[in-house]
Parts: C-alpha cells; sequence; structure tokens
C-alpha cells in the first residue's frame, strides 16, 4: 500500500480478517430478501452461489457493480449459478435500489444484528461498518471455491467469477429448474 | 489484473491505423453519462494522437438502467452497415439528452440513410446478437461498468480521469 494511504493502515485493527479462502465450507446463513421473506443458504445446495458482498445501496460504484452483474446474468445462469448480493442496508432500501436499478437478483440485508453474515465470511469492515467488496463462489455441495476481495473503490467486474464458474466441475444434478 | 479477452479483429468498428503501437478500447453505452462525459476527452485524444492510436468502440449497453441504450446501439450499428458508423457513434453522443425515436430518423436522414430500411432492420432485429455478442465479451474480460477502457489490452482501472496519462504514458513508452 502507498503512504499516502498509510494513515489508513494505521486506523484498521491489527487483526483485520482476511476473507474466507477457497476450501473453507461456506458459512450458512438466513438473511431477509424482502420485509417478510427470509432466505437460507442451505436452501441452494445442489447448485453454484455467486455471493457478492457490497458496501452499500446507491453508492455509484456500488450500482455500477451490480448493474454488471445483473448484465451478466445471462452467462451466470448458463453456468447454472444463483446471484446473491448482499450489504448492511436494510430491506426498503435494497427494494427501492434494485427497482431503480433494475435488479434481478435478490439483495439480502445483513442488518439485524448488524453486518454479522459478513463478519462470518471475513468480508466486514469495522471501520466504514459497511461490507467489504467481496465476491465468493460456493460450489453445489456448499464448499467456497473462489474468492476475491476487491480495493472498495474498484468495481470487480465479473471476469473472474466467470473464470471461478468454469473451472468447477460439473455438478450432478444441473438439469433445467 | 482484467485484460480483453476478444481481440481486436478487423470485425470491429476502429479509427487509426491497424498497424498502431496503442490500441484503445472503449466498452460503452450510449445513455450512460459518464460515457457522454469521456467521448470529448476520447475525441481530444484522438484529434492529438490519431496517426497513432487505433480506437475501438463495443457495445456495452445497461438496458436494465438504460431504456434508449440498446436500441442507440442498434442505430451506431445500423449506420455501420452502410459506412457511417463513428458519424452516428459522434452524433448519438453529442445528442445523448435526446435520445430517442425523433434523433434516430434524425440521425438517418443526415446520413442519409434509409428510413425505410433502418424499419426493416429492427422488425429482424438485424443487430442484437451483435450488440450482444459485444457485451458478453465485455462481461468476460471484467467490464465493470461504463465506460470500460483497455488500453493495449490491460483495463484501465482509473476510468476516464486516467486516460490522457495512461495513453501519453502508453505513447512515450513505444516511441
Amino acid at each position: 500500500m502507498g503512504h499516502g494511504m498509510q494513515w489508513i493502515g494505521d486506523l484498521m485493527p491489527d487483526d483485520t480478517p482476511s476473507i474466507l479462502p477457497a476450501g473453507t465450507p461456506a458459512p450458512d446463513f438466513a438473511l431477509k430478501v424482502t420485509a417478510d421473506q427470509v432466505l437460507n443458504l442451505s436452501e441452494l445446495r445442489g447448485a453454484p452461489v455467486v455471493l457478492a458482498f457490497y458496501p452499500a445501496d446507491w453508492s455509484p460504484v456500488c450500482g455500477d457493480e451490480l448493474s454488471v452483474v445483473n448484465a451478466a446474468l445471462p452467462l451466470l445462469h448458463e453456468r447454472h449459478a444463483q446471484v446473491l448480493a448482499v450489504s448492511v442496508d436494510n430491506v426498503w432500501s435494497h427494494e427501492a435500489f434494485a427497482q431503480a436499478h433494475g435488479l434481478h437478483f435478490p439483495l439480502l440485508s445483513d442488518f439485524e444484528p448488524k453486518g454479522e453474515v459478513s463478519r462470518r465470511y471475513g468480508a466486514y469492515d469495522e471501520v466504514t461498518g459497511e461490507s467489504r467488496r467481496a465476491l465468493f463462489v460456493i460450489d453445489a455441495a456448499g464448499t467456497i471455491a473462489w474468492s476475491y476481495l476487491s480495493p472498495v473503490a474498484l468495481n470487480p467486474g465479473v471476469d473472474g467469477v466467470l473464470d471461478a464458474l468454469g473451472a468447477l466441475p460439473p455438478a450432478p444434478n444441473t438439469t433445467a429448474q | 489484473m482484467s485484460s480483453l479477452r476478444i481481440p481486436v479483429t478487423a470485425q470491429d468498428h476502429s479509427t487509426g491505423p491497424e498497424d498502431a503501437k496503442v490500441v484503445l478500447v472503449e466498452y460503452g453505452d450510449y445513455q450512460c453519462p459518464y460515457c457522454g462525459a469521456a467521448y470529448p476527452v476520447v475525441k481530444e485524444l484522438l484529434a492529438e494522437h490519431g496517426n497513432q492510436i487505433r480506437f475501438i468502440f463495443r457495445n456495452f449497453p445497461l438496458a436494465d438502467v438504460h431504456a434508449e441504450a440498446v436500441d442507440a446501439a442498434f442505430v451506431a450499428e445500423f449506420a455501420g452497415e452502410h459506412g457511417k458508423y463513428w458519424e452516428a457513434h459522434d452524433l448519438l453522443f453529442e445528442n445523448q439528452g435526446r435520445l430517442g425515436r425523433t434523433l434516430y430518423e434524425e440521425i438517418c436522414t443526415t446520413l442519409g440513410l434509409s428510413l425505410v430500411e433502418l424499419r426493416t432492420a429492427a422488425e429482424s432485429r438485424q443487430y442484437l446478437a451483435r450488440i450482444q455478442a459485444d457485451e458478453e465479451g465485455g462481461i468476460r474480460s471484467g467490464v465493470n461498468g461504463t465506460p470500460t477502457f483497455f488500453l493495449n489490452g490491460q483495463r484501465l482501472d482509473g476510468g476516464t480521469a486516467e486516460l490522457p496519462s495512461a495513453i501519453s504514458a502508453a505513447l512515450g513508452h513505444d516511441r
């Protein structure tokens, strides 16, 4: 990290966790998708899952990142992957944000207790109180196959995710749903 | 670092010498305000160094956010088939606030293109496969928003702001 960023380094706790690496079982979670709908990660077992943590609804960078994920959905679905995005925003913010950007995948609310799921994946920024920009590809058996942490100001793009999905062995039960 | 996965070919819309040492690929959306802001920057760089830069524009319409993006790309592709790609490209960006049927017809008339042919092409959805292929190639290459620039195959993470300095560095190193 350049010397210009040193003060941020000083603010970071020394034990800043790294994101969960490939080979780790993906911690299960139950998060709200809407005010009255909860999604459990384990429900999606049997197909790969792309889990995208992002700092906040409405910030321009996130809008772009999720718009690109949105545009990539046909390619991701070709690989039988489900896409979930997670931030600490509440369900009402998510609903308005998804509508404004025409997003066709669930935005999960890591709102109460705040950031708990992000923290379990090593994807929580204790300084800003937001999720970090972390991407995970979870295989059909529920194991993390690939993970990537992007600098907070930089959209990661979907190339790494597509490569990771392409490297997965064909899942046993990927018949059309 | 993300890099361009789809090589530049004769099928691309390009300006500048084919053997230029500096190759700049933009993935853009005619309705995206950031692409609109990048347009004069690119234009100026090409005016200054156009004889040393091959510039390629590929479509990356974010259709769910920008209702006119695909139609505008379609008009550019239609004009391109009749040898007027860059004229249409410029007119679309220069009139970004007026994207819509009236503008598209105006552009075709200005460029001497047949409105009947435009409608026929629209009915047969003629250029949509190409537009979609552009976009898929961009996604595979790590396009992370619009515009995304690739300079000599490497994604420029600093975006439009980084473009002038990156171009002069590329020109300087290659001189």
